[in-house]
């Protein structure tokens, strides 16, 4: 009578020591929807309760990183730029990689910032890095309106594909998803990873073209190089944008390294997230 | 087939924790690094929050969980809530689950209380469309009008808490965990609460209530599941469960001895031998409920002939005195041998309040004295086994007041209004 009675009774949560991931919750996921659009909403609320602020450092923080990148290696130490000019192809660079690491930091600090949520109330935890990966995409299109208006200064008019921007962007967000997961769950085990996030992503400034152009890597370490998935995505970036050459072979093996980031971040997030509120 | 009416199965769980990791949980990466190094020593240790602990609970049932500090009772909670799992066993939930450990959970301070009242409800699992079809009444039963549109963290802590409750109030799950939300608030607001939790467990929900408020867990409570030290070990009527309670928490008060008279507390030829709280009958007491009397008696010995002095037994509560009684003259006690002294304490006059007893033998007659002071002799806890023939007759909510005696009212007419 036992396996007839579980058929039976279809609507029960079982809740068990070890449990593997299982179909039942990708349903779960979408039931939690709406709290995944709260997180985000409450953060950009936060972000820009001090309205001015809030969106003046949005605005002033991409410029001023310009300037000085268009001065000191651009000016300075003349560095190629694809025949853009230098702040436009820089520009093109920072739009995504502050988009990546906005979401970086959020997501690697979400669970011990909100520790008193975690301990108290039940939800699918991945939610909250998602959110923190999210909701930087604000930011994101403010900076996108200003290099917009330098494009215009400049005479850059996008071509067709320019469609393929969301796409990039997705890419992004993928990118963020497949490291922040890992990192915070990471972080939520071993506090002290927490201190190691500023270095890494900038050992990753460096290691990805944000204020040079990938060509400038020499042919034997271009594989090696488009393991970052950074890399190709910002020469998509240019491409899309600014009509340089466009990324090739590099933003597939880009594409691969997110797939696999993503898989191994949700499995190792998932085997843990049981235990955050123990240790938080 | 006959498992389907469980709201809640719970089986055999057990939740243990390494020890030393109570406190702070995780570790650096540099630890572990280390920690591979390290053989693998003895200092494994680990202690069980919970023990074997299993029981049903029925749909619609509301049931109190009590027990003392680090008990399990918040552990089992939290695991039946899914905030954390259970290291052996397992639990059946049948229907959509709701949890108030804390009050405020997910507000945020930069926010107005508007927008909190959308966060807080949606973290605590209500949907955006209920959240909206309940919004006037959560605004209503906060009194918190013309304040929606203040950041939350300039409200006074009262003006806090009421938000949070109003909010965790409506929400509406069909089985509701909920953990020591009663104790927020000032008394109004708190008897508020408590009516509306009368109103929720009246609305055929089950629901489990963890509290150190006995007359709460009382009045709410059908059935009552006691633990200690992880361990299950009462799960039957609520009243036998509280005296149970009591019996764990506070030992066998209704007596101390000191066998050894060297050790006996005293001094200038008095000796302390034993406090006890006793029935009307003499009988040892384990609970003391307020609607009976009770004796306190104390036997000690004299070590010389003539002793003179007084003895007074003073009960506070919640920090202050409630009342001392104390012997009307310093009596003389003329024989070396021993003695006991008793006074009554009458039905009806305790509260629902944890008393605890300050004795002292002293004379002041000619030279002042001190024999024996003992600040914290013992503690007991009254309560009201609500019968209605206490002096709260049929009121169930919080009455403020250290004592509680129960007086006689008289109402009349005095002038008909004739227009």
């Amino acid at each position: 009578m036992a396996p007839l009675q579980n058929t039976l009774d279809e609507n029960f949560i079982l809740i068990e020591p070890d449990k593997i991931i299982t179909l039942s919750e990708l349903f779960e996921f979408w039931y939690y929807r709406e709290l995944l659009f709260f997180f985000i909403w409450r953060d950009i609320k936060i972000r820009y309760k001090q309205t001015f602020l809030g969106f003046t450092w949005v605005i002033i923080q991409p410029l001023f990183m310009i300037l000085v990148f268009t001065y000191f290696f651009g000016e300075l130490a003349k560095v190629p730029s694809e025949g853009v000019p230098y702040p436009l192809f820089s520009f093109a660079g920072l739009l995504p990689w502050n988009l990546f690491t906005e979401g970086l930091n959020r997501s690697t600090t979400t669970m011990i910032t909100n520790a008193q949520i975690l301990t108290k109330v039940y939800f699918p935890r991945i939610i909250m890095p998602l959110a923190g990966i999210i909701s930087p995409m604000i930011d994101f299109a403010i900076a996108f309106g200003i290099f917009t208006i330098l494009m215009l200064y400049f005479g850059y008019i996008p071509g067709i594909n320019l469609v393929l921007l969301p796409l990039l962007v997705l890419l992004v967000l993928g990118t963020a998803l497949g490291v922040g997961l890992w990192l915070s769950a990471l972080n939520v085990l071993y506090r002290d990873f927490q201190y190691t996030l500023p270095f890494l992503i900038q050992l990753g400034f460096f290691l990805s073209p944000v204020v040079y152009p990938s060509t400038l890597i020499p042919e034997r370490f271009e594989y090696l190089y488009a393991l970052n998935p950074m890399s190709g995505i910002i020469d998509g970036f240019r491409w899309v944008l600014l009509g340089t050459n466009p990324p090739g072979f590099t933003l597939l093996i880009s594409i691969g390294v997110i797939i696999l980031l993503i898989i191994s971040g949700i499995i190792y997030f998932k085997r843990m997230e049981r235990y955050f509120a123990d240790v938080v | 087939m006959s498992d389907n009416r469980f709201s809640i199965e719970i089986n055999a769980i057990s939740k243990k924790y390494a020890l030393g990791t109570l406190n702070s949980g995780y570790m650096t990466f540099r630890e572990t690094i280390y920690g591979l190094f390290e053989r693998n020593s003895s200092s494994k240790k680990s202690i069980y929050a919970l023990e074997n602990v299993s029981f049903h609970v029925d749909e619609g049932e509301v049931v109190g969980l009590i027990g003392g500090n680090g008990a399990g009772k918040s552990t089992l909670l939290k695991i039946l809530s899914r905030i954390t799992p259970p290291s052996t066993g397992y639990a059946k939930i049948h229907g959509r689950i709701g949890s108030l450990l804390e009050v405020g959970t997910g507000f945020h301070p930069e926010l107005t209380g508007r927008e909190n009242i959308y966060l807080s409800g949606s973290i605590l699992g209500m949907k955006k469309q209920e959240i909206e079809s309940k919004y006037d009444e959560i605004i209503k039963f906060s009194e918190l009008e013309q304040f929606l549109e203040t950041p939350v963290k300039r409200y006074s802590s009262g003006m806090y808490v009421r938000l949070a409750f109003a909010v965790a109030a409506h929400l509406e799950p069909e089985i509701l965990l909920i953990d020591e939300v009663l104790a927020v608030g000032d008394l109004k607001f708190q008897n508020k609460c408590l009516g509306r939790m009368k109103n929720i467990s009246r609305s055929g929900r089950t629901i489990i209530f963890v509290s150190h408020n006995m007359s709460a867990i009382n009045s709410l409570c059908s059935r009552a599941i006691l633990l200690d030290k992880g361990q299950l070990i009462f799960d039957g009527n609520t009243a036998e469960a509280i005296s149970k309670y009591f019996e764990v928490s506070f030992g066998k008060y209704g007596e101390i001895r000191w066998d050894n008279i060297e050790n006996a507390p005293g001094e200038q030829g008095f000796k302390l031998r034993s406090f006890e709280i006793t029935s009307e009958d003499k009988e040892p007491l384990t609970t003391v409920r307020v609607d009976e009397a009770i004796l306190l008696r104390i036997t000690y010995r004299t070590l010389k002939e003539n002793m003179q002095f007084r003895i007074a037994l003073a009960l506070y509560a919640g920090g202050v005195c409630a009342f001392t009684i104390l012997e009307p003259e310093e009596n003389i006690r003329k024989d070396i041998g021993e003695y006991y002294s008793e006074v009554e304490i009458p039905k009806n006059f305790l509260a629902e309040m944890n008393y605890s007893v300050y004795l002292s033998v002293f004379s002041s007659a000619g030279t002042k004295n001190h024999y024996c002071r003992i600040p914290n002799l013992t503690m007991f806890q009254a309560y009201d086994p609500m019968t209605g023939a206490s002096a709260r007759g049929d009121y169930a909510q919080n009455i403020e007041g250290i004592v509680r005696p129960k007086l006689k009212w008289k109402t009349g007419l005095k002038s008909r209004q004739t227009e």
